[in-house]
């Protein structure tokens, strides 16, 4: 059972351990091994829980070979997102703020543990999740592994990194306007939010209680599956995770507003992306979300208030801790009036019919998933076709709203721009559907890695897309 | 911008300077651009009051 080849991905690990080919404890002693080589440059990383994943890999092992196998995540290296409750370790939300000392885990964490998941550490990320560069942390900047002067998204940056680097095989992130997806996109890797309050969050620090969902970053679509299942009841076997979705796809492509601030690599990576898949078959026809243009008013008058409740005791007594910036925001939320947190309330319900009536007929909308590639670490505002625009707002531009409605989203890689940095699109599927939209997602990745292939056979390059987009 | 906007803007600036945070005055007058579209949406967004607005401006 020594690891001679390093499994690809979950499902891959999954097979060979599922097989007794790989061992548990060999593939945590090499996540392990890869978090001290690369944590002090990435940042990936908060806490490492090593002996305690070495003692849990062991047990693992043992269990498998009694014939007490648990399913896929069984024996599989995972890491879980600093604002999550693990027991015996600090939840620093990474911040300077006094942690708290958890006796016992989310349930989201107690759900991984029961399919029998190791967890190899805590990972960074904006601090209290209130941000999507992640570098307004007590714990160092984290770090784009595609280039370190870049941001890896946020706030869930640590755990697309840690996906990155093969220090895990799965993530546990949060995603409130966007921190699953964006670290996802930025990094290369898939994240899914799935329907609001479909995994748990209790045990998890809130930054917007009726805005924050729970859900896995992971290398592909059907780890992705495994790892929501798991996290949903603890049960992760195999034939839970749906096949792709027969049949061609009847995919609404969200152009107005969406479509209308794109930088030069993100808009050819998209353009290829709907390209490929018409030529696989998939209709794709355009339509509309009514007030889409209002999203981000909607979004802070809700995600400002509420972040504000929660932390307003600690302000009271930390504010010191707290990044300034972070601090800035916060307080900003004290000033909202409770009036206009009704009316983003109604605005919310008027945005999500309209996102229910852009499905209508549908199996997915499509839209890409960041504006603009990974932006420099420190930068207040990126250029797009010859405008600055505010980093933070384009970040959020694109992911906001499906956190407002509750619908599930999902984003995937889908090349990488002149920048040498990867691009996603974003799929959004209805609510209550987010096995659906795993099964329509799995077709779309199979399609853009088939075409990817013939492209690369035909023109002889490595991985280019469409418009010299590369 | 609107009166009312404009009141709760002067409001909060002054009682972010009084707790010592005058960095907060860019992050309000931010804020208080997004809160007047947000206000003014409400007719757009159906705000049940405003629904015979269109009738009374016939009348």
């Amino acid at each position: 059972m020594t690891m001679t080849t390093r499994p690809a991905s979950l499902s891959a690990a999954a097979d060979a351990i599922a097989r007794r080919e790989l061992s548990p404890v060999e593939l945590t002693r090499d996540c392990l091994d890869r978090i001290d080589a690369g944590n002090g440059a990435l940042r990936a990383f908060i806490t490492v829980t090593a002996d305690r994943a070495l003692a849990e890999a062991t047990r693992a092992e043992a269990d498998i070979a009694a014939g007490r196998y648990r399913g896929p995540l069984h024996g599989i290296p995972v890491s879980v997102k600093d604002l999550v409750d693990v027991a015996g370790t600090p939840t620093t939300s990474g911040s300077n703020v006094p942690p708290r000392n958890p006796d016992h885990d989310a349930p989201v964490v107690a759900n991984l543990k029961r399919a029998g998941a190791i967890i190899v550490g805590k990972t960074n990320l904006h601090e209290f999740a209130f941000g999507t560069t992640a570098d307004e942390t007590a714990f160092g900047a984290v770090r784009n592994p595609h280039d370190r002067s870049r941001s890896a998204g946020g706030s869930s940056a640590g755990a697309a990194v840690a996906l990155v680097e093969g220090m895990c095989y799965g993530s546990v992130g949060t995603d409130t306007g966007g921190s699953i997806r964006i670290p996802a996109a930025a990094c290369g890797v898939t994240g899914l939010k799935p329907t609001l309050g479909e995994i748990s969050a209790e045990d998890v620090v809130p930054l917007s209680t009726t805005l924050d969902h729970v859900g896995p970053l992971a290398l592909n679509v059907r780890d992705a599956g495994m790892l929501y299942h798991a996290m949903l009841d603890g049960d992760a076997r195999a034939d839970r995770v749906p096949d792709a979705a027969e049949g061609p796809l009847w995919i609404g492509v969200l152009e107005e507003y969406f479509l209308e601030k794109l930088d030069e690599g993100t808009r050819a990576t998209f353009e290829a992306a709907r390209a490929r898949l018409i030529d696989g078959g998939h209709s794709l026809s355009r339509v509309a979300v009514a007030h889409a243009e209002r999203t981000a008013d909607v979004y802070l008058h809700i995600v400002l208030p509420e972040a504000s409740w929660y932390h307003a005791p600690l302000l009271e007594r930390h504010a010191a801790s707290y990044s300034p910036g972070v601090r800035l925001r916060l307080e900003m939320g004290r000033y909202v009036l409770a009036e206009d947190y009704v009316r983003a309330l109604h605005g919310r319900a008027a945005l999500r019919r309209a996102v229910d009536k852009a499905l209508e007929g549908l199996d997915a909308l499509l839209l890409p998933a960041l504006p603009i590639g990974a932006p420099t670490l420190g930068a207040g505002t990126v250029a797009i076709e010859g405008r600055e625009e505010p980093v933070r707002s384009m970040m959020l531009r694109l992911t906001q709203l499906f956190n407002i409605t509750g619908h599930p989203a999902i984003a995937l890689p889908c090349g990488k721009g002149p920048d040498g940095l990867p691009r996603a699109i974003q799929l959004v599927g209805h609510r209550g559907g987010t096995e659906r939209l795993l099964a329509v997602a799995a077709t779309v990745e199979r399609q853009l890695a088939v075409a990817a292939a013939v492209e690369r056979q035909m023109i002889g390059g490595p991985g280019s897309v469409g418009g010299g987009a590369g | 911008m609107s009166p009312e906007v404009s009141a709760w803007l002067a409001s909060a600036v002054a009682d972010a300077e009084s707790r010592g945070l005058p960095e907060l005055k860019p992050l309000l007058e931010t804020l208080s651009r997004s809160l007047q579209a947000l206000r003014d949406a409400d007719r757009e967004f159906r705000h049940p009051a405003t629904l015979n607005d269109d009738d009374d401006a016939a009348r």
